[in-house]
C-alpha cells in the first residue's frame, strides 16, 4: 500500500503526479526533453539507459515501463530491451552505447563514480559532449523518479500484461500531466 | 576540469544549465516549486533538507550552497544548518523534522529503503501526506541534481564566502535560469 493517500486506480508514478500536479509539470518536461528526442541518441537508446538505470535501481515500475516503452520504439525487441538492462556488455548494441550505459552505471551508484577513463572511452566510440550530457542527466533523473516510486511506495501493477498499454501511449503521445488526468488505457 | 565543454568558472549546476538551457528551465522550476511553493514545511527547512541529503551524496556544491540557502532564511537560527549537517539528532530542530530527515536519508539510499516504520514515526510527530510526499520528492530530486553536478565533473568553488553569497541570492530571487551565453549552443 502506498505510504500516502493517492488514488489507489492510477499505476506507480502517475499516482504520486496526480497527488502533486504542480511538481509533475517540470518532471514530464524533463522526461519529453531527454527521452522524445533522436538527437544524438535514439528515442529506443534513451529508454534503454532508463529501463538500465531502473534495474540497478530495482524499481520494478520503472524498468518494466521504460523497457516496454524501448521494446515500441524497437519493433518489440523484449528479448534486446531485457539484455541490455541485466547485461548490456554481452547485448548487439554499439560500442558506443556500451560505453554510454557503462557512465550511466555510475552515476546510478553516484556521480563521482564517473572517471576520466569512461569519458575518454565513450568520445572514442563517437560520443559527443551533447550525448554524455544525456546520458548523465538521464541515469540522474531515473535516480530521482525511481526513488520518488519506490520512496512513497506507489501501487506497483504485478501483471505484466498492462505494461505495454501504457507504454503504447507514451510511444505515440509522449510524456505530459494527461497520463493521469485521463482514464488509463485498458 | 568537467568532463564536457561548460562554460569556464562557472560553479555546479549553473555551468550545466548554460551548456543546456532547454534542460536547465524545467530544472529549475521543479526545485522552485520543491523548494519555495507555500508549504507547511518552511523554506529553511526544505533547503535543510536538500543540503542533508546533498551532504550524504558527498556533493560539496550542493550542500554548501542549500546549506547557505537555508542559513539565508533560519535568520538568527542559522546555526541549527551546521547543527543538523554534524548529528541531526543532537540539533534543535522538532522531532517531526528528526523523522522527515531520517526519511530523507533513506530515499538517499534507496526508495525501498524506507520502511512503513519510517513513516509511521513521522505521522506519530503529526508530518502531513504532503509533509512526507514533499520530503521524498526532495530526497528523490536532490538524488537527481547531486548526481548531475558530480556526475559530469562540474566546477567546485572552496571559497565559503562565495557560497554565503550564493545562498543569499537562492533565498532572496529563487531559482531563476541563468543567462544563455553569447551564440548559444
Amino acid at each position: 500500500m502506498p505510504h500516502i493517500n493517492v488514488d489507489e486506480n492510477l499505476p506507480g508514478i502517475r499516482s504520486l503526479m496526480a497527488f502533486s500536479p504542480e511538481t509533475a509539470t517540470p518532471m514530464g518536461k524533463l522526461a519529453n526533453l531527454m527521452l522524445r528526442t533522436n538527437e544524438g541518441l535514439s528515442m529506443a537508446e534513451r529508454e534503454m539507459i532508463a529501463a538500465h538505470v531502473s534495474y540497478l535501481n530495482d524499481c520494478f515500475y520503472c524498468q518494466q515501463s521504460h523497457g516496454a516503452i524501448a521494446a515500441c520504439y524497437l519493433n518489440g525487441d523484449t528479448d534486446l530491451v531485457e539484455q541490455v538492462k541485466k547485461d548490456y556488455e554481452q547485448a548487439e548494441i554499439s560500442d558506443k552505447m556500451k560505453a554510454l550505459l557503462s557512465i550511466a552505471g555510475s552515476v546510478q551508484k553516484g556521480g563521482k563514480h564517473v572517471t576520466e577513463e569512461q569519458i575518454k572511452k565513450a568520445k572514442e566510440e563517437g560520443a559527443t559532449d551533447r550525448d554524455i550530457h544525456d546520458t548523465v542527466l538521464i541515469a540522474a533523473l531515473f535516480c530521482m523518479f525511481n526513488r520518488y516510486v519506490d520512496g512513497l511506495a506507489a501501487n506497483t501493477p504485478t501483471d505484466l500484461s498492462t505494461y505495454p498499454l501504457r507504454a503504447k501511449q507514451i510511444a505515440e503521445h509522449g510524456y505530459g500531466n494527461y497520463i493521469f488526468s485521463i482514464p488509463q488505457p485498458a | 576540469m568537467a568532463h564536457i565543454n561548460v562554460p569556464e568558472g562557472v560553479p555546479g549546476i549553473r555551468s550545466l544549465v548554460m551548456f543546456r538551457p532547454e534542460t536547465g528551465k524545467p530544472l529549475y522550476e521543479l526545485a522552485q516549486v520543491l523548494l519555495r511553493r507555500k508549504s507547511t514545511l518552511s523554506e529553511a527547512e526544505r533547503e535543510l533538507i536538500a543540503a542533508y541529503v546533498s551532504k550524504r551524496n558527498d556533493t560539496m556544491f550542493c550542500m554548501m550552497s542549500h546549506a547557505a540557502a537555508s542559513k539565508a532564511f533560519y535568520g538568527d537560527d542559522a546555526t541549527i544548518v551546521d547543527d543538523v549537517l554534524k548529528d541531526m539528532h543532537q540539533a534543535n530542530i522538532s522531532n517531526k523534522m528528526k523523522a522527515l530527515l531520517h526519511i530523507a536519508g533513506k530515499v538517499q539510499i534507496l526508495g525501498s529503503a524506507v520502511k512503513q516504520e519510517d513513516i509511521d514515526a513521522a505521522r506519530t510527530e503529526g508530518a502531513t501526506d504532503k509533509e512526507i510526499h514533499d520530503t521524498v520528492l526532495i530526497a528523490a530530486a536532490f538524488s537527481m541534481f547531486n548526481r548531475y553536478v558530480d556526475g559530469l565533473a562540474s566546477f567546485t568553488p572552496t571559497d565559503e564566502k562565495e557560497y554565503e553569497a550564493m545562498g543569499i541570492r537562492m533565498a532572496e530571487k529563487g531559482y531563476i535560469t541563468p543567462p544563455t551565453p553569447k551564440g548559444g549552443r
